[in-house]
């Protein structure tokens, strides 16, 4: 973690030093302080999978006018539990003549790149695993091997719905990555960095209106809309087409590996809406800037009761903006038909890459004209 | 030693290990898919060690280019056109890989004794951190731009090659069979299936 001189909690610093208050050498307290919060982020992911499937199973209800999962625990919390566990206790099975090597292999490549994403997700000034200076490019680039465990999967099922479905997938997601990218490079020039924080930073200025999607209303609109196509989201859901494909690469999964797939798709989707978040809700900020607000009530901001409530509200406001997304997509799979795969590829390749470029050329023209507006 | 000097000392064995085991194992596997998904780990492994090297802008670039675009392309081009055929065999094939043999590792020796001859300087020059973006990019827009400008023309120049080549109504003959385009058959391709007064 890099040591910034903006204020802010430093969980980092302090739980260093409480260790070497009792006579830790701080390699070992550094060595002891690595583990937590990489675990702490994937307890999160995990969680946030799960709340992501409850959150999927009532709106669907709510949609069709059912009721959804009401008997276990209140409100049916506890359904994705049962679904985890049903999944665990499920016979794994590799199909005959498949190979079950890179069988073994696909979903867990296709799930590693997807929780090492999460290194980069700011939850507050210092609450990220770790500020590489790369930040958002590092998601850019992990995304792209997804499609190589997609392949590997939909190849060794030994299937050919299993193989046109990673096929497809894999184009699906290279198709969408240039506009994504171009889309993000856009918000990049305006703060002048690839860093998560830096960027999140660039928005603080005057609360809610200071944050990216007013200067970045269409960049907003191709990023969202590429975020569900490199999730498999309807309307993209091609790659599991049931009427044409089954299930695609997933057709002959079943237990545990079908669960990586699962797991991944939804882990997925709650980093995309957290990215959204990042790059154009503002991030941790508060709608209202909390500097204007502690001044208003007559607190000095550096300190530690007001730090711990800043904290807080950074959190809470970044996991709130991205379940408002999370709905949003929820609500889009449950309303919206799916495209058919020349719809797909004509409207990533002929829509929106120009539309990403004229955004990327229009940002660049105002920031030179605007530069108080436009980060100079 | 202190522990990050250790840590980093094993990651570069764990990582150099799988480099030349996966390197290895793409040129002698028989299996054209298995050598494909092994160069995916060796670009993997090579961004690791520039990762190592502090460089981690162009450990991003390395997997974004070779891993995401490089290598899902080889992928595409082996699963497109995989058909199970027995390979008519080769006369004096033993003979074949003999001599590739010899002339690799005459190669490798080569290398070998210039890694060993070169006076390297050490330690290296200061690695520049996070600083190496904005760096790159003053290369690419100073001393570098000829390059870059010609690699952008090679790269329009490959595009618009691959167009021609895909889009076949555009020639009167096939590129490669030489053979007259059917005409009626790509207008044939172009009326939808199902008619809009069709009964359904």
């Amino acid at each position: 973690m890099l040591t910034t001189t903006a204020p802010g909690l430093d969980l980092e610093a302090s739980f260093e030093q409480a260790l070497q208050g009792f006579g830790l050498s701080p390699a070992a307290a550094h060595l002891l302080w690595l583990p937590l919060p990489m675990v702490l982020v994937l307890v999160a992911a995990v969680v946030g999978v799960l709340v992501n499937v409850w959150l999927e199973r009532k709106i669907s209800a709510a949609v069709q006018q059912r009721i959804g999962p009401e008997y276990a625990g209140a409100l049916g919390v506890l359904q994705p539990m049962a679904d985890g566990l049903k999944l665990v206790f499920k016979e794994d099975i590799i199909p005959a003549r498949a190979d079950g090597l890179l069988f073994t292999l696909g979903p867990v490549l296709v799930l590693i790149p997807v929780i090492l994403s999460w290194l980069v997700v700011p939850f507050g000034q210092h609450l990220l695993i770790s500020n590489v200076g790369i930040g958002i490019f590092l998601w850019i680039s992990l995304s792209s091997i997804q499609p190589i465990g997609l392949l590997m999967s939909g190849y060794a099922s030994n299937n050919k719905y299993s193989l046109l479905g990673g096929l497809r997938a894999a184009a699906q997601s290279i198709s969408y990555e240039i506009p994504l990218a171009l889309a993000v490079l856009a918000v990049v020039m305006m703060s002048n960095s690839l860093s998560t924080v830096d960027i999140v930073n660039q928005q603080t200025g005057a609360g809610i209106l200071s944050w990216n999607i007013w200067r970045q209303p269409v960049g907003f609109v191709i990023f969202w809309i590429c975020a569900l196509a490199e999730c498999e989201r309807l309307p993209f859901d091609l790659p599991e087409a049931e009427e044409e494909l089954v299930a695609g690469y997933q057709t002959e999964y079943s237990g545990m590996k079908f669960a990586l797939f699962y797991l991944g798709s939804y882990i997925n989707l709650v980093l995309s809406a957290l990215l959204v978040s990042v790059l154009y809700l503002g991030g941790w900020g508060f709608p209202i800037p909390v500097e204007w607000l502690a001044s208003w009530l007559h607190q000095p901001i550096d300190a530690p009761l007001v730090q711990l409530i800043t904290g807080s509200v950074g959190i809470v406001m970044t996991v709130l903006k991205a379940y408002l997304l999370v709905f949003l997509a929820i609500l889009l799979r449950w309303t919206t038909p799916r495209v058919r795969i020349d719809q797909l590829l004509d409207l990533g390749w002929k829509f929106l890459l120009p539309i990403a470029l004229v955004n990327l050329l229009i940002t660049a023209a105002l920031k030179l004209a605007f530069p108080a507006v436009f980060g100079g | 030693m202190t522990i990050s000097s250790i840590t980093q000392l094993i990651c570069f064995v764990a990582l150099s290990a799988t480099l030349v085991l996966g390197a290895l194992g793409v040129v002698l596997l028989p299996n054209i898919v298995y050598s494909a998904f092994l160069l995916g780990g060796v670009f993997l492994s090579v961004a690791g060690l520039y990762l190592l090297l502090n460089a981690s802008f162009v450990a991003a670039a390395q997997v974004l280019v070779y891993v995401g675009a490089v290598n899902v392309l080889i992928l595409f081009a082996i699963m497109l056109v995989n058909k199970k055929e027995n390979l008519a065999a080769i006369p004096g094939l033993g003979l074949r890989r003999l001599l590739s043999g010899a002339v690799c590792g005459g190669l490798f020796l080569l290398l070998i004794r210039v890694a060993f001859t070169t006076p390297w300087p050490l330690p290296g020059p200061e690695p520049v951190g996070e600083e190496a973006t904005i760096r790159i990019g003053e290369h690419l827009f100073s001393d570098y731009l000829l390059p870059f400008e010609l690699a952008s023309v090679l790269l329009l120049m490959s595009m618009i090659g691959a167009i021609v080549l895909a889009r076949r109504d555009v020639l009167s003959s096939d590129v490669i069979t030489g053979e007259a385009v059917d005409q009626g058959l790509i207008e044939k391709e172009r009326t939808p299936l199902l008619l809009e007064n069709s009964p359904r």
